[in-house]
């Protein structure tokens, strides 16, 4: 039992974002980014996939407890982006373009101090259906 | 009677916001949906069309034109778009997808020729959410 396993937890979350670069033109914005810029914002339904890689803790026959690390994920990031629009009301993007790669990077970075140092973490973040990262690249 | 199904999709933001409320009423009733920043979905239309298969094609109808219809009439005013204040046809309206499918049947119908009938229209908010509607 001393092997690596990963167990994952999937979660969701529903937010308002565009991609922005303040330094550019509008014009530049535009081109760049074409419609995820538009001014008003638009939205997704993004979909969470946290992967926890550690070995069997031989009194639990956890990994991780799922409920724990279920409750982590709410707590920290599903209650500070949900519902929410993610340049207007969330900090941690008032420099920060909020693409799926950053949106990836910072989860990653908020839960990583959440959790068991022993354990590895990797996170899948899906913006749709067919667009979606994963941070780190690999563990 | 055949019923034929085109699956389109688009990724919107909005607020369940009534303007005639306080904002203590709105949060009230419509919660975190009533978040004044907005927030966003990926939206998913089913919109199906009933009819007998052409003899000739086999087709109700083409869907390769229905995919054009619904695009051009529905699907690039939403996309991308903020509900509330980017889509002429939802001014004024409570941008819930009850009121929202109807403005897509009031949107599709016209464009649709005679030759088939709107059936139906399903819109996806979230996997787990979704209203039907059959014209009235």
């Amino acid at each position: 039992m001393n092997h690596e396993i990963a167990v994952f937890r999937k979660e969701h979350f529903n937010a308002a974002h565009r991609l922005n670069n303040p330094e550019w033109s509008e014009e530049q914005n535009r081109e760049i980014f074409g419609k995820c810029n538009n001014p008003n914002f638009h939205g997704h339904n993004y979909i969470l996939i946290v992967k926890v890689v550690g070995k069997i803790d031989p009194v639990t026959g956890y990994v991780i407890d799922m409920k724990t690390l279920s409750n982590i994920i709410k707590n920290e990031i599903l209650n500070r982006f949900d519902h929410k629009n993610l340049n207007l009301d969330c900090t941690e993007f008032s420099s920060l373009n909020p693409s799926a790669e950053n949106i990836a990077v910072v989860i990653y970075n908020i839960l990583s101090s959440k959790i068991n140092p022993d354990l590895k973490l990797q996170v899948k973040l899906y913006e749709t259906e067919n667009n979606f990262v994963e941070y780190p690249a690999h563990i | 009677m055949v019923y034929i199904t085109r699956i389109e999709h688009f990724n919107a933001a909005h607020k369940l916001y009534n303007p005639s409320w306080t904002k203590e009423q709105n949060e009230e009733v419509f919660g975190k949906c009533a978040n004044e920043n907005w927030h966003g979905h990926n939206f998913e239309l089913h919109v199906t069309l009933s009819g007998i298969p052409d003899p000739d094609t086999g087709f109700v109808f083409d869907v390769k034109k229905l995919s054009t219809i619904v695009n051009t009439y529905v699907i690039d005013k939403l996309d991308h778009k903020n509900l509330n204040l980017d889509v002429d046809f939802m001014h004024g309206k409570l941008c819930s997808i009850e009121n929202l499918v109807i403005g897509i049947w009031e949107q599709l119908s016209p464009n649709l020729p005679s030759s088939v009938k709107l059936h139906a229209l399903k819109l996806y908010e979230t996997p787990r959410i979704y209203v039907e509607y059959f014209g009235s």
